[in-house]
């Protein structure tokens, strides 16, 4: 059994266990979660939880203050009231819930800031010279600071995979633990999510190692992805996750939220997610607080089939709007 | 205002009945014919989960076991010792191919006769059933390929005859895996050119009665396959029948001792697939979260009447207690009840009889050692024989739990040292089944399967069942191997 040795902010030093992933059994253990039954009641509460929980996300050379302004829109109201008020009053249903964060650049921040301002939605900014990570830390940490100081509510960051892949542990850990000070500092509001991008990372064997620095180096969030590389977020590997999630809080009794992002296109897909972390973490875990999706096409399909739930029929695409 | 305040639970999604047709009284079956049994004595076959009676089975006294061995007679020596082994693979082939468009059907009888959850007779039972028929529709026309150098060369091609059958096979088989052991008896026999008369489960013979059915579909000839259903009785006058050249046996160790005694000094051959207690050994470097997984599946899987479970958890000291703790918060997300609902992981208790075996073992072990834990968090349907699944921890090797096949949802957890001390603690058994292997490090996997004295062992996972892989005992497990090549040699002359 292999171990790590992290020195901590203090001077001390912490060994962390490598823990073991068995590849096959995940991915059966994973396939298990796609062949619960949610419908009906059950789906119409697990849509509008899965669109609660939506990161909304662009993440573009091409983003500009009125794209992001049409993003903003879209994450305070998700769908035009009229097309759903009235179903909504005849089934004596709540509103449909506004997503949880909005994602984007650091540039893009003081936008965002604006457009969202008493909406008490998220404001996410992908800092740390992101999505590569290929940048010293003093970049990364302004980078951080940029965003905070523009109203930037929660951090999602990349974990330096050219220090992990070539066993710089030690560094991967320095850095995480740089930019969550930059968090606290700011007050204990902005949240940090550490992104470890797995599909760079190999095997579920360093994804879990992965987890772990991070959790340790005092991650709130931990995700899978940038989403700028495929594969992104998978049920096996989201799995191997919630596991080092689920570890952490039995030696700690510290919550860490789970953040799957990239790839999950579809509301079906979602509902698998819901159901996963139902049955690994628990119900505690099924709320934005501790649980996210990174997406952008998936809230379009929630809309859709919270539609369907509604009236029994399925709508033409293009009444909900692209953004 | 609904939705937001509500909390996020499955929805119930019940498999509909309507697929099955149960006729209220069933016959036997022989000769390609279902007839009525001479003693035109009936019993109840019940659903387990709602403790009704399903429908009622004939009960086959000597006299029909007689005529349905004199049918197997028959058509052995007049049809199915005449055709080509490519002539009854495709008979074979047929037979898998109607399971498979019958899937469904056959899915929701074995969980309405048995109580698996149709989420296993739908993804495990079933499809390995056609597995198996595809498979050893395969061999039936390359068994001299299969032992070699056995039969005589014919003439100037140089070709190697077949190796011969032995004629007429009396099977019986048990209630865990009704069509599943159906298969793994009836494809072997029939791939080597041998005619049978197969007695299913008293409690489980309705999922047998559609395959024979199936059997008249795919225009196999009259009295190659013969079912006659009923209890112990009818069982011993198949055993006991001077037409039988031989018996294979899938059950209780402690029937097959009775079997056992029958055949001697006779000239009757056997093979006993017996009980098993099986090992399952966690090693501190394994994964432990697939682990967890695996122990689950092992003794879990189909209410844990399974002759391989695993039932005897043997962690490595230093990780026990965590890995304890682990197993207690998964089983605690176990779902219990309507084996019909497709989010059902464990259905009911087979019988009233087994129900209360199990509770009479677990009474005494909670008298004898260990810690006692089921889960709190979900309660049991009220009708039905149900059980939750529960396990002792901490128990000595000495104690009857240790020792004793419950057949049931009952884990035995203790601990070990070293892994020569696991390979004993494993080993320490009147079985030798099965066992499970679990570490990261391939050669300690491989040092310890080989110490270990099991027919089956399975590195990082388990109970996984593959046509193509043997499947037997040592000891009092029985002898003998279902499936694979091996399979199809104790039904052949060799």
């Amino acid at each position: 059994m292999r171990t790590i040795s992290l020195q901590k902010e203090n001077g001390s030093r912490q060994a962390l266990l490598a823990v073991a992933v068995d590849e096959v059994g995940v991915n059966e253990r994973a396939d298990f979660f796609t062949k619960r039954s949610v419908k009906k009641d059950s789906k119409l509460t697990a849509l509008y939880l899965a669109l609660s929980m939506c990161d909304l996300t662009t993440l573009e050379g091409s983003d500009t203050p009125g794209r992001i302004q049409q993003l903003c829109a879209k994450a305070r109201q998700p769908v035009p009231s009229l097309l759903i008020e009235n179903l909504l009053q005849k089934k004596n249903l709540a509103p449909i819930p506004s997503v949880a964060a909005v994602c984007v650049y650091p540039l893009m921040v003081p936008v965002a800031a604006k457009a969202l301002a008493g909406s008490g939605i998220g404001i996410a900014s992908v800092a740390t010279a992101f999505p590569s990570g290929q940048a010293p830390l003093e970049i990364k940490t302004k980078d951080t600071l940029f965003a905070i100081e523009n109203g930037a509510t929660e951090i999602d960051m990349v974990i330096n995979r050219g220090a992990f892949l070539s066993g710089r542990y030690q560094e991967v850990f320095d850095e995480i633990i740089a930019i969550k000070r930059i968090c606290s500092q700011a007050g204990s509001k902005v949240h940090l999510k550490v992104i470890l991008e797995t599909g760079e990372l190999g095997s579920f064997d360093r994804v879990r190692l992965a987890s772990d620095i991070a959790i340790e180096a005092g991650a709130d969030f931990i995700k899978t992805s940038t989403g700028k590389i495929t594969p992104a977020a998978t049920l096996p590997v989201t799995l191997v996750m919630l596991h080092a999630i689920a570890d952490h809080y039995k030696r700690t009794g510290n919550k860490i939220g789970m953040k799957p992002a990239g790839g999950i296109r579809n509301a079906k897909q979602a509902l698998h997610y819901l159901c996963m972390v139902k049955e690994t973490l628990g119900d505690d875990w099924l709320n934005p607080e501790l649980f996210r999706f990174g997406a952008s096409a998936l809230v379009n399909d929630l809309l859709k089939q919270i539609y369907k739930e509604l009236t029994g029929q399925y709508y033409y695409d293009k009444i909900f709007s692209l953004d | 205002m609904q939705t937001t305040q509500q909390n996020f639970e499955y929805a119930a999604s019940i498999e509909s009945t309507d697929v099955v047709k149960i006729s209220a009284k069933n016959k036997l079956f022989i000769n390609g014919q279902f007839v009525a049994p001479s003693s035109n004595k009936y019993f109840a076959s019940i659903n387990p989960a709602t403790e009704e009676k399903l429908s009622e089975i004939a009960e086959a006294n000597h006299k029909d076991v007689d005529k349905a061995v004199k049918a197997a007679r028959k058509a052995y020596t007049q049809t199915w010792s005449k055709i080509s082994g490519k002539e009854r693979g495709r008979y074979l082939f047929k037979i898998a191919r109607l399971i498979q468009e019958r899937a469904r059907e056959f899915a929701v009888l074995e969980t309405l006769d048995n109580g698996k959850p149709i989420r296993e007779s739908r993804d495990v039972d079933i499809p390995l059933v056609a597995a198996h028929f595809f498979y050893y529709a395969g061999w039936a026309d390359k068994l001299h390929y299969a032992v070699p150098g056995c039969g005589q060369s014919s003439g100037l091609s140089g070709r190697q005859k077949a190796p011969s059958p032995l004629g007429v096979i009396g099977q019986i088989i048990p209630w865990n895996f009704p069509l599943l052991m159906a298969a793994w008896k009836i494809a072997p026999a029939l791939a080597c050119g041998n005619t049978l008369v197969l007695k299913p489960a008293e409690s489980t013979s309705l999922s047998c009665l559609l395959l024979a059915e199936i059997l008249q579909e795919a225009g196999l000839p009259d009295g190659v396959v013969n079912i006659v259903t009923g209890a112990g009785e009818t069982g011993a006058a198949l055993v006991a029948h001077e037409g039988v050249n031989k018996i294979s046996f899938t059950g209780s160790t402690e029937v097959g001792r009775l079997i056992l005694k029958s055949v001697a000094n006779t000239n009757k051959k056997l093979t006993l697939e017996l009980g098993g207690k099986s090992a399952h050994i966690i090693y501190e470097d394994a994964a432990q979260d697939q682990a967890i997984e695996g122990v689950i599946n092992g003794i879990f899987f189909n209410q844990g009447h399974v002759c391989c479970a695993g039932s005897r958890l043997l962690l490595e000291e230093s990780i026990a207690e965590v890995f304890v703790d682990k197993l207690k918060a998964r089983m605690e997300k176990l779902r219990v009840g309507n084996p019909l609902d497709k989010n059902t992981d464990i259905g009911a208790i087979n019988s009233l009889t087994e129900h209360q075996k199990i509770k009479k073992l677990i009474d005494t072990g909670k008298t004898e050692d260990g810690e006692f834990f089921e889960p709190s968090r979900f309660a049991l349907p009220t009708k039905g024989y149900f059980h939750k699944p529960c396990f002792f921890n901490k128990v000595s090797s000495a104690f009857t739990l240790s020792r004793v096949e419950v057949f049931g949802p009952v884990l035995t957890i203790s601990t070990f040292r070293t892994a020569q001390e696991a390979i004993n603690k494993a080993n320490d058994t009147p079985y030798g089944l099965a066992a499970g292997v679990w570490s990261e490090k391939g050669s300690k996997i491989h040092k310890t399967a080989q110490g270990l004295k099991a027919g089956v062992i399975w590195a990082n996972t388990y109970n996984k069942f593959d046509p193509s892989s043997p499947f037997g005992g040592y000891n009092e497990s029985g002898w003998g191997r279902e499936g694979g090549r091996h399979g199809l040699l104790p039904y052949l002359a060799v």
